[in-house]
């Protein structure tokens, strides 16, 4: 799909589904960010949620309040609008600190072997570029992050962990994440981030959205502590 | 004060309201009342607005102590409603007094019903909405011993017209709209969705549920995870399709081939396992058309006195 193009399917009686490529790249994801700050903004009331994923809006709307037709045509027009260079400014940049180490990540010693990279070389690699937030989903505040660098790409462990602790980052494949809360999970655990990803309690739950930048910064079990990480 | 003391609560009891709307960038899913249409009429029976929170009981064993006058109804799944042991009427109004017993025994027909108390019950709020979603930690179960304060209290006396009293019975017949990647489905493959019957699975729970039949090849390939509407078709590798419902996951893979029309979800939710269900293509300007003249025709339904 060339890159200024969209392609708008049916998901049911009263949703409609935006693609704006096939593909995971920031291009893309600017665009669906884009796109979705305009529906929210511009038909706040004639929509019940949209859902912004890798490449594509959901966008799911109150048929009392708008017809489908006027609604596509109304993305239509905010589709084109990606195109234009307002469309391409930066999503918000947050720096997140991660305490790495075999301790923290019980995973990172087992990348010597499938990528002949040491913890140290791992680690390097995982805060020397920024992600971007491709998707939220799995869980509530559960961002996938990427794309990660290909020689720290491990794909999912064979036997998913019962419990996985609140705050631990993983890597699955390209992408990266960290767990909002404790939960069950298959990803590679390379450290643990003490600031709290998903909120239910403050009024901006999420410190991050789907289009934003990424930034891991290490820092030492102690100043994970006095973060508040939990021990 | 009108309320409730829970003395048992039930397999699987949860406060529902509307659902929680507006927050799939959370990653947080809707909730809300499995079978949209009894929860509808709970509430209108009780003199309560579209939405108000009521207890959504699935397979039953709930029993709850007054703890004020008012006016309850339970609507939905047929399940033995008694009064201080003595057998009372669903889809219509109650009074209760405080120290009455009211008691939801085993599901006969259908699977959840809802009981609805004049004011609505009181629940905790999370993201604007009571729904309990468990995958999510989002409230919680009811437990002995727990006392629900109730709104304002009325003295009502209302039934559902008895024709208009819906009956829950197999073969379900699912109307779906295409859309999605229906495209990439094989003309083999959708015949062996529309031509078979399928059974709704044990494994059927609040976020889907599974049937089981003639495989449906999936279209192959990979893709990137895309938000899924309430009653999308999945179909799996395994070609086993899974229909979406109120507590389903905001994104996912898996290729989609449609949506099942929301009434017939409602239908759907109410399905035991094992029970038959049938697809069957519907247009997108009938299953509009049919939605909305649905809204009307029970937003026009006059209650009669009970009597």
């Amino acid at each position: 799909m060339p890159d200024d193009l969209m392609r708008i399917e049916v998901a049911g009686e009263n949703a409609l589904i935006v693609y704006m490529g096939d593909t995971l790249s920031p291009c893309v994801a600017d665009r669906v960010r884009f796109l979705d700050q305009q529906l929210r903004k511009r038909l706040a009331d004639q929509l019940v949620d949209t859902v912004p994923s890798y490449a594509s809006v959901l966008v799911i709307y109150r048929p009392d309040r708008i017809r489908m037709e006027a609604l596509q045509e109304h993305i239509e027009e905010f589709g084109r609008a990606t195109s234009e260079p307002m469309a391409k400014e930066d999503g918000l940049l947050v720096t997140l600190p991660v305490w790495y180490g075999p301790e923290a990540g019980p995973d990172l010693m087992a990348f010597a072997e499938t990528n002949g990279l040491s913890p140290d070389e791992v680690v390097q690699r995982h805060h020397a570029r920024e992600y971007r937030v491709y998707a939220i989903g799995f869980a509530p505040g559960f961002a996938y992050l990427g794309e990660v660098d290909e020689a720290i790409a491990r794909p999912r462990l064979a036997t998913p962990r019962q419990h996985v602790p609140t705050g631990s980052v993983g890597i699955a494949d390209r992408q990266t994440a960290v767990y909002p809360a404790e939960s069950p999970g298959g990803w590679n655990l390379i450290g643990r981030c003490p600031v709290r990803i998903f909120d239910p309690q403050a009024a901006a739950p999420m410190p991050m959205g789907v289009g934003d930048r990424i930034q891991f910064e290490p820092i030492s079990r102690s100043e994970y502590l006095k973060l508040g990480g939990m021990p | 004060m009108s309320g409730f003391r829970v003395l048992k609560p039930g397999v699987l009891s949860l406060f529902q309201d509307a659902g929680r709307l507006g927050h799939h960038a959370l990653g947080l899913t809707t909730g809300g009342p499995m079978d949209g249409e009894a929860f509808y009429w709970a509430n209108r029976l009780t003199g309560n607005a579209e939405g108000v929170t009521a207890l959504e009981v699935a397979q039953g064993g709930l029993r709850l102590e007054s703890t004020g006058a008012t006016s309850v109804a339970v609507a939905g799944a047929v399940m033995p409603l008694k009064i201080n042991g003595q057998t009372k009427a669903l889809w219509r109004s109650h009074r209760v007094t405080a120290g009455d017993v009211l008691e939801l025994g085993h599901a006969t027909a259908g699977l959840r019903a809802y009981v609805a108390a004049s004011g609505g019950f009181n629940a905790p709020v999370h993201f604007g909405s009571t729904a309990v979603v468990q995958r999510e930690g989002l409230g919680a179960l009811l437990h002995v011993g727990q006392e629900i304060v109730c709104g304002t209290p009325a003295d009502l006396d209302w039934a559902l017209p008895m024709e208009q009293i819906p009956r829950y019975e197999a073969p379900v017949t699912l109307r779906v709209v295409e859309g999605y990647q229906a495209a990439e489905f094989s003309a083999e493959a959708l015949r062996m969705f529309y031509g078979s019957a399928f059974q709704v699975s044990p494994r059927s729970d609040r976020m889907g549920y599974r049937l089981e039949g003639n495989p449906v090849l999936a279209p192959a390939g990979e893709r990137l995870s895309e938000g899924i509407a309430y009653g999308a078709v999945q179909v799996p590798p395994d070609g086993q399709p899974i229909v979406l419902l109120n507590d389903r996951p905001t994104i996912g893979g898996y290729p989609k081939l449609g949506t099942v029309l929301s009434l017939d979800c409602w239908k759907l939710a109410q399905c035991m396992p094992g029970a038959t269900v049938y697809f069957e293509v519907i247009a997108l300007e009938t299953a509009q058309t049919l939605v909305e003249e649905a809204m009307r025709a029970r937003d026009a339904t006059a209650l009669k006195r009970g009597a």
